[in-house]
């Protein structure tokens, strides 16, 4: 069995393949890229050693921490956008809808299998304004409000539906992973508390949440990755507009890399996003970590 | 049928046989009352989910002077399937459908084939560094592709790959190893020894048990993870973007992009049949292996 196991020319069939791929083409190009923010230039127009300019470039520049604070923003309202409504679908599948839940779950998970683009298409058009009004804004002047309203035009409004967009498209997805997380609770505990005199709100407060602690955590880590390295729906929707006012750090790395050719300082940034994204992630852990010990 | 329920008393504690005292069925005026608001919030829930897509369908069969004649959300006066061949056609979506799929299913099979074999190596072999192995992949899934993006387009454009749908197959392969490996070795955790044991006391060697024995053990888990990277892979917008500036090559998102730039704005008839092209297929895929897709995401796959 042991050597069996052990057998060394199996193990490299088995792992080669993938480790030779993953190696080539995500090992290697990321020891490049931070070789890359040391230098400016572009693969086209060569490439000059400027040392930490990069870096220093990056403490003046507003439009960086412009689509920093962007990106942290809409990471927080997104996140909290789709694995909020998650949770309430979720607790409304396993205790209202109970076993008929799996139409209503089917149904509420279409979005999530869509194209983002073809979801961004189709947003643009229910909010669009000219050359006739969208669905949202001819329900708003039926309803007597201001039909009107051109929802791209402003960075408030562009940020309000790039939001909704990305909460529609996922909550059906974060509804069927904490479901699962629901019916793993055993029944008896559920049965317990409510015999105990838990009810409602306070059996959701002290009952099912800490117990669905894990997978809750682990949804949030998930949905805060995933937006704050939001690129398709931003790009798709807005493209940035107005002016760079929705523009996220991975489409002002894009911007810089390929509209103004600086390789060099669109490295610099992709390495920003990459720290934002794992110094969030361990927030988060820590957090939860105190959390639990209270 | 009573005499079955009354027999299975053994595993009665688990949630698929809850065998709870018959609650007495009332009708009162307050119940009713208090159940009405959950009955709307499933309403709204799926109108808000639901409606756009119908409206996105109906809206693709208008004709052009229907939109500035009549309400967004009227009927559409007949059928009108020009927009689609418009679509088709002029927009080139039949073009860009075999670009995604041409792109999608080279890479889909790789990662298949190179994910699972890993995963195997390092959940159930034994060797010096697997687990050195497992976190370089792990930590795979955390990276941003923005931070390999440019070495990459700096690779293949030197091996004048830009514009050849080599550039996507590799990075698409690469890009979805991470995950497959990762939940392929969550399986490959459930799977009890004495089974391969059994396996090679029969004399079979470890490749024939990994194929006859493992694989089909692991056969929903394989699907499960080809639906997730299947729509990881066909949605992609970053990387054909990125990698593929020829119309020709386009896939179905950056088609979609480019043709939405141009005829957004003025044809909102082809516009809503180029997005149902796009959505259509998806949809039916989903629809056909919902079931699985489901027990796939529910059977503690990302639980860990």
């Amino acid at each position: 069995m042991r050597s069996m196991l052990g057998d060394k020319r199996a193990i490299a069939v088995f792992v080669g393949p993938a480790l030779l791929v993953y190696t080539l083409v995500m090992i290697v190009p990321i020891v490049w890229s931070l070789g890359y923010t040391f230098f400016d230039g572009s693969v086209i127009g060569g490439f000059t050693y400027t040392g930490l300019d990069n870096y220093r470039q990056l403490l003046d520049d507003q439009a960086f921490w412009d689509s920093t604070w962007f990106t942290v923003k809409y990471g927080a309202a997104v996140t909290i956008g789709q694995v909020g409504f998650g949770l309430l679908l979720a607790l409304l599948y396993t205790f209202y809808l109970k076993r008929a839940s799996a139409l209503v779950r089917t149904l509420a998970f279409f979005p999530v299998v869509l194209p983002t683009v073809a979801v961004a298409a189709m947003f643009t058009k229910l909010f669009a304004v000219a050359p006739q009004p969208g669905l949202v804004n001819s329900i708003a002047s039926m309803l007597g409000l201001s039909g009107d309203r051109d929802w791209f035009a402003d960075s408030g409004s562009a940020f309000i539906v790039l939001v909704l967009m990305d909460v529609w498209r996922s909550m059906g997805f974060y509804a069927v992973l904490l479901y699962a997380g629901l019916v793993d609770i055993p029944d008896d505990i559920v049965e317990g508390a409510r015999l105990d005199g838990a009810q409602g709100w306070r059996l959701v407060r002290h009952i099912i949440l800490p117990m669905l602690t894990p997978i809750l955590l682990s949804s949030v880590i998930f949905s805060i990755n995933g937006t704050l390295k939001v690129f398709d729906s931003i790009m798709a929707l807005t493209g940035g507009g107005p002016g760079d006012t929705t523009s996220p750090l991975t489409l002002y790395m894009y911007k810089t890399a390929f509209s103004f050719g600086d390789y060099g300082y669109g490295s610099t940034i992709a390495m920003q996003l990459t720290l934002l994204s794992l110094l969030v992630t361990l927030m988060i852990f820590r957090y939860s970590r105190k959390d639990q010990n209270r | 049928m009573s005499t079955h329920t009354a027999t299975r008393p053994a595993h009665a504690a688990r949630p698929e046989t809850p065998e709870r005292e018959p609650r007495p069925r009332r009708f009162s005026l307050g119940q009713t009352l208090r159940r009405t608001p959950l009955r709307a919030a499933v309403a709204l829930l799926l109108v808000i989910e639901i409606y756009p897509l119908v409206w996105l369908m109906l809206s693709s069969l208008k004709r052009e002077d229907e939109f500035s004649l009549k309400p967004v959300w009227a009927l559409p006066e007949g059928f009108d399937w020009a927009n689609y061949s418009e679509a088709w056609t002029t927009g080139n979506m039949s073009g860009y459908l075999r670009n995604s799929l041409l792109a999608t299913v080279p890479s889909l099979a790789a990662i298949i084939v190179f994910g699972v074999a890993a995963g195997f190596a390092l959940q159930v072999m034994v060797w010096r560094g697997r687990n050195t192995v497992l976190l370089a992949f792990l930590g795979g899934i955390m990276v941003p592709m923005q931070m390999v993006l440019l070495p990459l387009f700096t690779i293949y454009f030197k091996a004048q790959l830009i514009n050849s749908l080599w550039s996507l197959i590799i990075t698409y392969t690469a890009f979805g190893l991470p995950l497959t490996v990762f939940l392929m070795a969550g399986y490959f955790r459930a799977i009890p020894p004495e089974v391969l044991e059994a396996s090679f006391l029969d004399g079979a060697g470890i490749f024939r048990t990994f194929a006859t024995v493992v694989l089909p053990m692991v056969r929903n888990a394989i699907l499960t993870i080809a639906l997730v990277q299947f729509f990881f892979i066909w949605n992609d917008l970053l990387l054909s973007l990125t990698f593929i500036s020829d119309d020709s090559l386009r896939t179905v998102q950056t088609g979609l992009l480019n043709f939405v730039g141009q005829y957004g704005q003025r044809q909102w008839g082809p516009t809503f049949a180029s997005i149902c092209l796009t959505v259509v297929p998806t949809l039916l895929l989903y629809l056909a292996l919902n079931q699985k897709v489901m027990k796939g995401l529910t059977a503690g796959s990302v639980k860990g």
